[in-house]
C-alpha cells in the first residue's frame, strides 16, 4: 500500500496543465517505476500525485512537419525499442532504452519519466545528449523547447516551470542531428541484466560522402558528471580526421579532459576513467563500422 | 520402478498457475500491521523512545519498546534441542534489544490498523541513543581494547576450536619442502529467496498460532515457547508452502515476536512482512570468512603438511554460530587428508548482521579457500591441477572416526574424469592459457567436499504418518519440510516404490506442516530431507503394507507371507495373481460393519549414519582485460549423490545451485559504510545476484553410486552445488590471466585491482597524475 495524500487523474495535457496550477506540490506520475519506489522508500510519502498516463496523445513516435523525429513523452521503453522510425534514424537510442531494468520496468518505463527524473544514470540521456535532442514542455503560456543540455540544471533538477504548470510533452531529434547519423550505446553494468550503469557512453558519426573522413563526431556519458554531458575535447579530435588507430586512441584518451567521474562506493574515480576510455573507443569503433566506415 | 523416473512435481501446476497458497494468502482479513523500528546506529544503548508521536497518528493501535519485553534471553538457530545443556546454541537476544549491537537491530514496533499508518508511525519514533565504537571486522573485533559486543565473551569469541593431527611443526622441518600461503577472504552474502520472510499470529482458546514462512515449524513451537515463557504447547506453528528459505528459515527470525505481539494486542491477529531491505540486513547472512592457508608440498606433489586457520564473522548475535567455521575445518582434513593438519578456527562476534545458516553451511567459504591454495600448489609445482588433485585427494575406503563416514567408492575421481571427458579438459587446458589479447580463455576445477544430514553432532530423527484411502491411495505426512526443493514429489515417489503403488500420483503428500497435527520432525535444512524421510518411509511403508497384508489374509485366506502389494494390487507372489486391488480392500475393510477399521502407520526413525557426497565443477571463463569482467562461458557440476530419486528434479536442484554460486564467485557481496556501519546494498538493484544473462547454460552430469546406508541408495544434493563453482571460476580465471584471485566476489573493482597490480591494465594517465 503506498502513502499518497491524493491521485489526480489528468485526461489531456489542457487538463494536465490545470490540476499542476492548482495543486503546485503534487508530483507528476507516469509509469512510476521511479516515483512509487521513491515513495515506499518514504522519500516522496503523503504527496499528493498528477497521473499523466492516461494521456495517449503523449504517447507514440512520428515524424513531424519540420522532419524533426516526435517522441511523445508517454512513449515506453519497449515501444521505443521496437518502433520502425526509431530503428530507420536512430535505432541506437532503442537500443540504449532496451538495456533499461527488466521487460516489466521497459514496458511501465517512459522516456519523459527516464529524462525528468534528472538522473545522470538514465540509460536514454546519454544518447539524447549526444545526439543534441530538444525538449517540449508545454503549459499555461503555451510550448518551450530547449536543448537537452540546457534541460538538466543539475543533478536530479531539470528546467520544468511548475508554477506555470508545465510538463514535457514530447522529445525531438531534428533532421540534421539524425541524416545520416549511426551510432553506438554500451553500458557498463556490474552484470548483464537488471542494472543501472555505473556510466554510459554514446558516440555517432555521420561520415564523408567518400567515407574516408569523420564529418562529425558526438559523443556523450551518463555517470560521468552530476549530469548527462558532451566531451567536446574527444569530439574535436574526431572531427574532419581520419579514421585511424591513432586517431580512436588519441580520441578515447581526450575524453578524460571533460569527464569528472565521482569516487563512491558503487565504483571509484579510477575504475569510471579506466572504463570511460575504453567505451570511447569501443562505441566510436562500432559506430564507424556502422557508417561503413573502415579504421585503417 | 518409480524411483529413478523424471517425473514432474507434485505441486508445480498450482505453482505455475499462482494457485499454491503461501503465508500471506492465509491472512486474516483483520490483521493488524507489526512493523520494526530498526536501529541506525552500529552499536549504541537506547536511552529513551519517545512514542508519542507515533501514537498520535490515527490507526496506530499499540507501540512496544525494547523497554516492554521479557527478559528472556533465547536462541534463534534452527538445531534440534539437546538435551546436553553444554551442547546448545547461545541464547543471546531479547524480542527487541536495548543494547544495539548493528544497524538494523530491532529497537521498538509499531502495531496498527494498516500498513500506511504503521509505517509512518515507525517513521514518528525518536529514539535516544547513547553511541557506541563498534566493529565490522572479525580480526580486528578479536584483538585487546576492541568493542565488546557481548559480557560473557572477551575478545568476541564466541568460539574456538582446533583440529590437529600429526606434528605439523615437526613435519615443516623436512628438508626440500614448498611452502604455499594464501589468505582468502569470503564475503557476507545472503539467501535472497523469492519470498521474503512473513508470519502472522493470533490466539485461539487462550493458545497462539503462528503461521509463518519457515523451514522449520516444529523447532519454531519450541524457540517461541522459550522466547516469550510460555509452554511449548500452547504454541501451535503452521507452515504453508515457502517462496524459498535456503538456510534464512532455518532460524527463529520473527516468529517469536510476531507471537508475543498478539498477546500485547488481546490476541487479534498481527502481521510481519519483511522488506526485501529488511530481509536482506536484519533476518541472516551467510559468515564473511577469511582462511589463512599454509601449505607444505614436496616435489613429488605430496603434501608434508598443511595449515588452517579460520576467522568467521559471526555478526551480532550468535545464531548457527561456530558451526559452519567448525564445518569447513572439519572438511579441511578430510578432503586432502595429509598425515600433519594444524587447523584453528575462531568465530568472532562484530557489529554486522546476525549471520546464520545459507546452502552449504560454510562450505563455500571453506571450499573456495582450500580450492584457491589447491590450484596454487598444482600451479607451484607445474602439475596440472586435475592430476594434483588425484594424486591428494580422498581416497576409496577413506573413513572419518568422528562422523563414521566412509567413502565407499572412489567418488572424486570418478566425478573429475566423467567431467574433464565432457567438457574436453584435456585439450582446452593446453589450448587456453595463452592467450596474449584483450580476451583471454582459461578454464578451472574445483571439487568439494559435503556430507548429507547432520549426525552425529545432533539429533536426526524422522516421523512419518501414512494413511490408506478409500480409492487405494495414499495420504502421507512428515516433519521434512518442502521448501521448494521438491522435497514432496521424492516422498512421493519413494512412498509409492516403498509400499508397491501404480505411481506416485497416487501418494497424497500432506505439504503443509501444523504441529498440532504433523509428525514431529526438525524440518529442512542441511541437505537431508529425502535422505532422512527415507529412513521412516520404509519403516512406515513396511508397517502399513504389514497392516494391509494382515487384513487381507482375512479377505483372501491367503498367508502374509504369500502376498505382495505390486500396482497398487494385492498379489499372490508365486503365481503373480491379482487378489484384490488396495481400493477393494480399503473399502472393504472400512466398511466392515463388525470389525470396521481405517488403515493407518505411523513410525519414527532415529537415524544414526551420515553419508559422504561429494562432485565436482568444471568453469570456462572468458575474460576482457580492459573492461575487467569475467563471463562464465560454460560451466558443469558432477555430483555422486548416490540413487537418483527423480533425475529432473536432481538437475534443477544444481542448476539452482550453480547459478547462486555464480553469483558467489563473481558479483554477490553486502557491502558496509566503514564510518557507520550502515550496509549500502541491501536492495536487489544494488546488491548484484547473478541473472541469468550472466550464466551460460548450466550443465549437471552425475554418478551413481548407491549410498550403502539409505534405504533408497540416495544422499545429499540440496547444498553440494552451491559449493564448487566460485573457486572453479576463480581457478579459470588464473589458467586465463595468470593472476591468482584470493578474494571473491570477482567483480569489475576487484579485477581491475587485481589485474593493474599484475601490470595487464596500465593506465598511463594515473602515472601522470601521481607525477
Amino acid at each position: 500500500m503506498y502513502d499518497m495524500k491524493a491521485l489526480y487523474e489528468a485526461e489531456s495535457v489542457q487538463h494536465a496543465i490545470q490540476l499542476r496550477l492548482e495543486h503546485p506540490e503534487a508530483q507528476i506520475i507516469a509509469g512510476g517505476s521511479d516515483v512509487l519506489v521513491q515513495m515506499r522508500e518514504g522519500k516522496r510519502a503523503g504527496k499528493e500525485l498528477i497521473s499523466i498516463y492516461m494521456i495517449d496523445a503523449m504517447r507514440g513516435v512520428s515524424i513531424d512537419e519540420a522532419e524533426n523525429i516526435r517522441i511523445g513523452s508517454l512513449t515506453s521503453f519497449s515501444h521505443i525499442t521496437h518502433d520502425p522510425i526509431i530503428q530507420k534514424y536512430i535505432n541506437v537510442l532503442g537500443e540504449a532504452v532496451d538495456q533499461v531494468g527488466s521487460p516489466q520496468i521497459r514496458n511501465i518505463g517512459t522516456i519523459g519519466g527516464n529524462t525528468c527524473n534528472g538522473v545522470t544514470s538514465a540509460d536514454s540521456a546519454s544518447t539524447l545528449h549526444a545526439w543534441e535532442a530538444v525538449v517540449e514542455l508545454t503549459g499555461v503560456n503555451g510550448v518551450r523547447r530547449l536543448p537537452i543540455k540546457d534541460f538538466y540544471i543539475k543533478a536530479g533538477v531539470v528546467d520544468i516551470r511548475a508554477e506555470e504548470g508545465e510538463i514535457q510533452t514530447a522529445i525531438l531529434i531534428p533532421k540534421v542531428s539524425y541524416e545520416n547519423t549511426f551510432g553506438h550505446y554500451i553500458k557498463y553494468g556490474m552484470r548483464n541484466a537488471m542494472e543501472i550503469a555505473s556510466l554510459g557512453c554514446s558516440v555517432n558519426v555521420r561520415l564523408s560522402d567518400d567515407k574516408q573522413t569523420i564529418d562529425r563526431c558526438r559523443i556523450a556519458y551518463g555517470v560521468a558528471g552530476p549530469v548527462p554531458m558532451r566531451v567536446p575535447s574527444a569530439e574535436a579530435v574526431a572531427n574532419g580526421s581520419a579514421m585511424t588507430e591513432d586517431m580512436v586512441n588519441e580520441f578515447s584518451l581526450a575524453v578524460l579532459n571533460d569527464i569528472n567521474p565521482r569516487d563512491s562506493w558503487r565504483a571509484s574515480k579510477a575504475f569510471r576513467q579506466h572504463i570511460a576510455v575504453e567505451m570511447a573507443k569501443r562505441a566510436l569503433i562500432e559506430s564507424i563500422h556502422r557508417a561503413g566506415g573502415e579504421i585503417k | 520402478m518409480i524411483v529413478g523416473q523424471r517425473e514432474p512435481r507434485v505441486d508445480g501446476y498450482d505453482k505455475a498457475t499462482g494457485r499454491t497458497k503461501y503465508y500471506e494468502d492465509r491472512m486474516p482479513a483483520n490483521a493488524l500491521y507489526v512493523r520494526i523500528k530498526h536501529a541506525e546506529k552500529a552499536h549504541a544503548i537506547v536511552k529513551s523512545i519517545d512514542t508519542s508521536a507515533a501514537m498520535a497518528i490515527p490507526g496506530v493501535v499499540k507501540v512496544l519498546t525494547c523497554f516492554d519485553v521479557p527478559n528472556l534471553p533465547f536462541a534463534t538457530a534452527g538445531h534440534p534441542w539437546s538435551m546436553d545443556p553444554g551442547h546448545r546454541d547461545t541464547a543471546d537476544r531479547l524480542l527487541l534489544n536495548r543494547h544495539v549491537r548493528y544497524w538494523g537491530d530491532d529497537v521498538a514496533v509499531v502495531i496498527a490498523e494498516n500498513e500506511v499508518a504503521a509505517n509512518q508511525g515507525v517513521r514518528a519514533l525518536e529514539v535516544d541513543y547513547e553511541e557506541l565504537p563498534f566493529v565490522l571486522d572479525a580480526q580486528e573485533a578479536m584483538k585487546d581494547g576492541a568493542p565488546q559486543l557481548h559480557d560473557d565473551f572477551p575478545n568476541n569469541i564466541l568460539k574456538h576450536t582446533t583440529n590437529i593431527k600429526g606434528n605439523y611443526q615437526e613435519a615443516i622441518k623436512e628438508e626440500g619442502l614448498i611452502k604455499v600461503e594464501g589468505w582468502y577472504d569470503t564475503p557476507t552474502v545472503q539467501h535472497t529467496h523469492i519470498e521474503n520472510f512473513g508470519c502472522f499470529a493470533y490466539m485461539e482458546n487462550g493458545r497462539i498460532v503462528v503461521v509463518a514462512s519457515t523451514q522449520i515449524p516444529h523447532i519454531i513451537r519450541r524457540i517461541v515457547g522459550q522466547a516469550i515463557g510460555r509452554p511449548w504447547g500452547d504454541i501451535e506453528i503452521i507452515k504453508p508452502y515457502i517462496g524459498g528459505g535456503f538456510g534464512n528459515k532455518q532460524d527463529a527470525l520473527y516468529e517469536p515476536l510476531c507471537a508475543w505481539c498478539t498477546t500485547q494486542v488481546g490476541g487479534r491477529p498481527v502481521r510481519i512482512d519483511c522488506s526485501r531491505e529488511e530481509t536482506f540486513v536484519s533476518n541472516r547472512v551467510r559468515h564473511a570468512i577469511r582462511y589463512h592457508i599454509i601449505s607444505w608440498l614436496r616435489k613429488d606433489g605430496t603434501f608434508a603438511a598443511r595449515k588452517m586457520e579460520v576467522f568467521s564473522n559471526q555478526g551480532a548475535y550468535a545464531s548457527h554460530g561456530h558451526s559452519i567455521a567448525a564445518k569447513g575445518l572439519g572438511a579441511f582434513s578430510q578432503h586432502y587428508p595429509c598425515p600433519n593438519i594444524e587447523g584453528d578456527a575462531w568465530t568472532v562476534y562484530t557489529n554486522r548482521p546476525a549471520a546464520g545458516a545459507m546452502r552449504g553451511y560454510g562450505m563455500p567459504q571453506a571450499n573456495y579457500s582450500d580450492e584457491c591454495n589447491i590450484d596454487d600448489c598444482a600451479k607451484a609445482i607445474g602439475m596440472d591441477p586435475v592430476e594434483f588433485r588425484r594424486l591428494n585427494i580422498m581416497p576409496k575406503g577413506f573413513h572419518d572416526n568422528f562422523s563414521g563416514n566412509t567413502n565407499y567408492y572412489d567418488t572424486y575421481r570418478e566425478c573429475m574424469a566423467k567431467g574433464a571427458e565432457i567438457v574436453d579438459y584435456e585439450r582446452k587446458r593446453k589450448e587456453y592459457g595463452h592467450d596474449t589479447g584483450n580476451i583471454r580463455r582459461g578454464i578451472g576445477v574445483a571439487t568439494f567436499w559435503y556430507n548429507t544430514a547432520v549426525y552425529p553432532i545432533s539429533l536426526e530423527t524422522s516421523s512419518n504418518r501414512m494413511q490408506l484411502n478409500l480409492d487405494g491411495t495414499v495420504t502421507m505426512q512428515c516433519g521434512e519440510t518442502e521448501i521448494g526443493q521438491g522435497a514432496d514429489t521424492a516422498y512421493a515417489m519413494m512412498t509409492a516404490e516403498a509400499i508397491g503403488l501404480k505411481s506416485y500420483k497416487d501418494v497424497h503428500v500432506i505439504s503443509c506442516q501444523d504441529t498440532d497435527i504433523t509428525p514431529t520432525g526438525t524440518g529442512a535444512y542441511a541437505s537431508r530431507q529425502t535422505y532422512v524421510a527415507g529412513f521412516s518411509i520404509r519403516q512406515t511403508a513396511d508397517l502399513l503394507k504389514e497392516k494391509i497384508l494382515k487384513r487381507a489374509q482375512a479377505i483372501t485366506r491367503q498367508m502374509p507371507y504369500n502376498m505382495d502389494i505390486v500396482d497398487g494390487n494385492i498379489i499372490r507372489r508365486e503365481d503373480k495373481m491379482v487378489l484384490m486391488s488396495l481400493q477393494e480392500l480399503a473399502m472393504t475393510a472400512q466398511y466392515d460393519t463388525v470389525n470396521s477399521e481405517h488403515i493407518t502407520a505411523e513410525s519414527t526413525y532415529t537415524i544414526r549414519n551420515n553419508a559422504y557426497s561429494f562432485g565436482c565443477t568444471f568453469a570456462e571463463v572468458e575474460v576482457d582485460i580492459a573492461m575487467c569482467k569475467a563471463q562464465v562461458t560454460r560451466i558443469l557440476n558432477v555430483h555422486d549423490c548416490g540413487k537418483l530419486i527423480n533425475p529432473a528434479l536432481a538437475e534443477a536442484q544444481v542448476h539452482g545451485g550453480q547459478s547462486m554460486a555464480i553469483g558467489y564467485g563473481l558479483s554477490e557481496q553486502l557491502i558496509f559504510d566503514e564510518k557507520t556501519g550502515k550496509p549500502l546494498n541491501n536492495n536487489l538493484l544494488d546488491y548484484k545476484i547473478s541473472t541469468f544473462m550472466d550464466h551460460p547454460r548450466l550443465e549437471a552430469a552425475f554418478i551413481e553410486n548407491p549410498e550403502p546406508t539409505s534405504p533408497f541408495g540416495t544422499k545429499s544434493l540440496g547444498e553440494p552445488p552451491a559449493c564448487s563453482p566460485a573457486p572453479a571460476i576463480r581457478n579459470a580465471i588464473l589458467h586465463a590471466t595468470g593472476v591468482a584471485i584470493d578474494r571473491i566476489p570477482i567483480n569489475p573493482h576487484v579485477l581491475f585491482a587485481e589485474l593493474s597490480k599484475a601490470g595487464l591494465i596500465h593506465d598511463s594517465w594515473l602515472d601522470k597524475e601521481e607525477k
